[in-house]
């Protein structure tokens, strides 16, 4: 393809999606002076551009554009969500012969004719609203501003109103902020001139442009590279770090000074180097964003609600490979959160909201990191109706669905299979479901969260890695191998002595963790994680744990040694390897040998230390994985009066909670609180169980053990729980009745065995649909 | 179109194998290797290939061979996929070898498991079969193979 024509295609399609934006704010404020003539001129390049290249279809759409926006600038009409929409089309059209040119040299065979017609129709004054009678309007206008207005801005004649239906005062302000940055040299003001549009056209044309919208304008500072170009770039910068590393590897063994000194210089230098290499691919973000307030509004018009898009922080940078994968995810959270979240403005209105829902966007950087934020106040996520859905299509079990937090179930929706693309055609063209989004970002390193308040909003929170290429990196030894782990993840390091290890390290329900200031932090054996055998670990003369965050979450690694910090280049890992969660790329050593990256998030995962339940339930998800090893049972143990205590298989716990005591209430003979939505009966087990005085369940705020069964919940009232041990256990004797099934020795104390079926069915005959077969301690 | 095509062959235990010339990088000789914990059994280790970490797969292994006695180190057979460069491990690198188009065929009933998957043809030589590996197939995982379930995650 000619240079030329090139060079067209890659102006033209900045331009339009500036055009995009500019439309879109042209529409919610008629009287942006700049964003017009930004937008008339654009198109009036573009018309000039394609007729001298001989496209003549490009040429006529634009052509007809370019006149209804000068009349739009001159202010012989308005902007009305029709002719926005009109100008929009075109815009699309014009992006469609570009792609036409692009593939095929040619704008096309499409007919634009009715494109072109609606547009030489509004431009004719028919569809729009001109002002067809200007006698009335100048009195009106003259009053308008003189008490809207406090001071004379120059370009009334296109003042207020002509669409009769807006409000005067907003657009009296937009006049205002629009105000300061005409030039003097605009028509002086005419506040009270009666020919208006005369003076309108004198005042257009010379509008001042700021700085902004002079956008391509501003190019002459900058210069077009080839994204392969740089990409190779970066490639050489990476080798060149590499080799700068086994430099300084031989200077820390020789003491020439003139080499010493050299080699630093190289350090400076490279250093700088791959600074300055990862700056020119950083883009901000805004260029992600630019696109989509359009997106928004053709959303919200289609499904007949108004939406504003808030941005904020959008010159944060990202670099270039990274804004091209966040792209689509952005853009389809985007729509969801128009889509499903805000409600039509009658449902707004109902609940007192403003009819206009509002999106907010906020990018920042955080400890290398970056920050992405999308809020909106619409209706929350509808967890039932997820739940449900995601039970129906089989991707969670009645008892999950029962016991999931709601966080959880908010979580839920990045479930393949679970994303609702409905009616709404594609504006971006993608279709892609939220299980891709998280899938998308993932696999650059970043990660979702997801907040949601019913009734209030949602808010998604994407973290992303600033650099995937050169990283700093802690550098450790375990069973025989070296390890890089990216600094971003290492919150501090922590050594114990020998003995210290033995004492220091405690286990809770058969996983070790670390008391770290008052914390508890879950530990992870490297070695143990990875199944690296090493010979018997005679014991060692110090603990090294690595303190790491995943999800936010913070646990500890317990490594064999730690070597040091060094800048590492990333290497991905072939597609063979690429399932091994625990790895997220490979590095060249300074003497050449190769080490792998820990993925501290797969890591963590694999290790169980970041929890993805963050409720106490998840203790029955560990405890069910201690069973795999051996027969032990974890029984969750509670006061019982006297100094006893009582156990119950942490089998039957669904959930452990508190309620203060003033929740209770009496439905009929029966004590019950609201929880979660429903109404849950509570059974006091000192009622059952002879041997528990009542005292003992009089706590504050009361103890209450959730039990499910076949859907149905009800409240265990217990005393204060002491303890979840694992043990395993033989029931030493059987009882019967009395609320209790046995006797155990836990801890060297003999200890009873609740009957929790028994209990159950004393106080609640109906709760068991059919009558359970008594399982041995379950 | 030639009527014949060239093969980089090497020996893997009692079978004599060829890969396609083109898709050859190189041929090298051992190269210390990095394992890679909880990796695919076939993939023996990562090696650094002048600043390139390359992929080593124990074709032995792949192929459902038992493996080399453990004082013979293997060689490195270096081809392209899609994915870069990978390495595939094998005992004894053979000859560039020219051979008519005529003498390929299908591979025969008697080739099973494994092998079947990932040889392409046969070509019958003087002395003996020439079994060509299709390199794509051959990098890539066996298909069902299943990531060893830790816990239910």
């Amino acid at each position: 393809m000619d240079e030329i024509v090139k060079e067209f295609l890659v102006e033209s399609y900045e331009s339009l999606d500036r055009l995009d934006r500019d439309l879109v704010v042209l529409e919610k404020d008629p009287h942006a002076k700049e964003t017009l003539g930004s937008i008339f001129r654009t198109i009036h390049t573009i018309k000039g551009s394609s007729g001298f290249l001989g496209f003549k279809k490009l040429e006529a759409v634009t052509h007809v554009g370019e006149n209804l926006l000068s009349k739009l600038r001159s202010g012989v009409f308005t902007i009305n969500p029709e002719i926005a929409s009109a100008l929009l089309a075109m815009v699309d059209a014009v992006r469609f012969m570009l792609g036409q040119i692009e593939a095929t040299d040619q704008p096309g065979d499409k007919d634009f004719s009715s494109l072109i017609e609606l547009l030489t129709r509004l431009n004719d004054g028919q569809g729009a609203e001109p002002r067809t009678v200007p006698t009335p309007e100048p009195s009106r206008v003259v009053a308008a501003p003189a008490t809207s207005v406090p001071e004379p801005v120059r370009d009334v004649a296109v003042p207020s109103t002509v669409t009769l239906a807006a409000p005067i005062q907003p657009q009296a302000l937009a006049i205002e902020v629009a105000a300061p940055t005409l030039e003097p040299s605009v028509a002086p003001s005419t506040p009270s001139s009666a020919a208006l549009p005369s003076v309108s056209e004198d005042a257009t044309p010379t509008v001042h442009e700021p700085a902004e919208a002079r956008g391509g304008a501003v190019s002459d500072s900058t210069i077009r590279v080839d994204v392969v170009l740089l990409d190779k770039l970066m490639n050489l910068v990476g080798e060149l770090v590499l080799a700068r590393n086994q430099v300084l590897q031989f200077t820390s063994q020789r003491a020439d000074s003139a080499f010493l000194a050299t080699s630093q210089r190289l350090n400076l230098i490279t250093t700088e180097l791959q600074g300055s290499v990862m700056k020119t691919r950083m883009q901000p973000i805004g260029n992600v964003w630019s696109r989509l307030p359009r997106v928004v509004r053709d959303l919200a018009t289609n499904c007949g609600k108004q939406v504003r898009v808030e941005m904020e922080g959008k010159e944060t940078e990202l670099d270039k490979t990274i804004i091209e994968a966040i792209k689509d995810p952005l853009t389809h959270i985007v729509r969801n959160s128009v889509d499903h979240g805000i409600e039509i403005p009658e449902v707004r209105r109902a609940q007192g909201k403003p009819e206009e829902g509002c999106l907010k966007m906020r990018a920042l950087h955080e400890g290398g990191q970056v920050i992405i934020e999308i809020t909106d106040d619409g209706a929350g996520i509808d967890l039932e109706r997820v739940k449900q859905k995601a039970l129906k299509q089989g991707l969670i079990t009645a008892e999950q669905a029962a016991r999931m937090s709601d966080h959880e179930a908010a979580h839920l929706i990045f479930l393949p299979g679970l994303s609702t693309t409905e009616k709404i055609t594609n504006v971006s063209g993608r279709g892609v479901g939220m299980d891709v989004v998280k899938t998308n970002i993932e696999k650059i390193g970043g990660t979702v969260d997801l907040q949601s308040q019913p009734g209030k909003g949602t808010s998604l929170k994407i973290k992303i890695p600033l650099t995937l290429a050169i990283i700093p990196a802690l550098i450790v030894t375990s069973g025989g191998n070296r390890f890089a782990i990216p600094q971003v993840s290492l919150l501090e390091l922590v050594r114990l002595e020998g003995e210290q290890a033995n004492q220091q390290v405690e286990f809770i329900h058969g996983a070790p963790v670390y008391r770290l200031r008052g914390q508890l932090l879950p530990l992870a054996y490297l070695n143990q994680e990875l199944k690296i055998n090493t010979e018997t670990q005679v014991e060692t003369a110090a603990t090294n744990i690595v303190v790491l965050h995943a999800d936010g979450h913070p646990f500890g690694l317990v490594v064999d040694e730690i070597n040091d910090t060094e800048e590492i280049v990333v290497k991905p890992l072939g597609k063979q390897l690429k399932g091994v969660a625990s790895f997220a790329g490979a590095t060249i050593m300074g003497d050449g040998r190769v080490a792998l990256i820990l993925d501290v998030l797969g890591l963590a995962q694999g290790a169980h230390v970041v929890a993805e339940v963050r409720d106490r339930s998840g203790l029955e998800k560990s405890s069910q994985t201690n069973k795999t090893v051996d027969s032990r049972q974890t029984l969750l143990l509670f006061e019982a009066g006297q100094g006893s205590r009582m156990a119950i298989p942490l089998s039957m716990v669904a959930r452990l909670e508190e309620f203060p005591s003033a929740q209770v209430e009496h439905s009929g003979a029966q004590q019950v609180v609201r929880y979660r939505g429903q109404i849950l009966t509570l059974i006091r087990v000192s009622d059952h169980v002879p041997a528990i005085t009542k005292a003992v369940t009089e706590n504050e705020p009361m103890q209450v053990v959730v039990y499910s069964e076949q859907g149905r919940s009800v409240g265990l009232v217990v005393g204060r729980i002491s303890d979840i041990v694992q043990e395993t256990i033989t029931v030493k004797r059987h009882s019967h009745g009395n609320g209790i099934f046995g006797s155990v020795v836990i801890q060297e104390k003999v200890t009873d065995l609740l009957d929790v079926p028994a209990i159950i069915r004393a106080a609640d005959p109906l709760f068991y649909s059919t009558t359970p077969p008594l399982k041995a301690a379950a | 179109m030639t009527d014949s095509k060239q093969y980089a062959t090497f020996f893997l235990s009692n079978l004599f194998l060829g890969v396609e010339v083109r898709k050859v990088q190189e041929v090298i000789r051992y190269q210390e290797m990095t394992r890679v914990p909880l990796a695919p059994n076939m993939v023996q280790g990562l090696i650094n290939l002048r600043g390139q970490i390359v992929t080593a797969i124990d074709l032995r292994r792949r192929l459902e061979l038992p493996p080399l006695p453990p004082d013979q180190l293997p060689m490195n057979v270096v081809v392209r996929s899609d994915d870069g460069a990978v390495s595939l491990l094998v005992d004894e690198i053979g000859d560039v070898v020219e051979i008519e188009n005529e003498t390929y065929e299908t591979p025969p009933e008697t080739l099973t498991g494994v092998a079947r998957e990932l040889v392409t043809g046969v070509y019958k030589l003087k002395e003996r079969l020439l079994l060509v590996l299709d390199t794509d197939r051959t990098v890539s995982l066996p298909t069902g193979y299943k990531k060893p379930q830790l816990n239910e995650n």
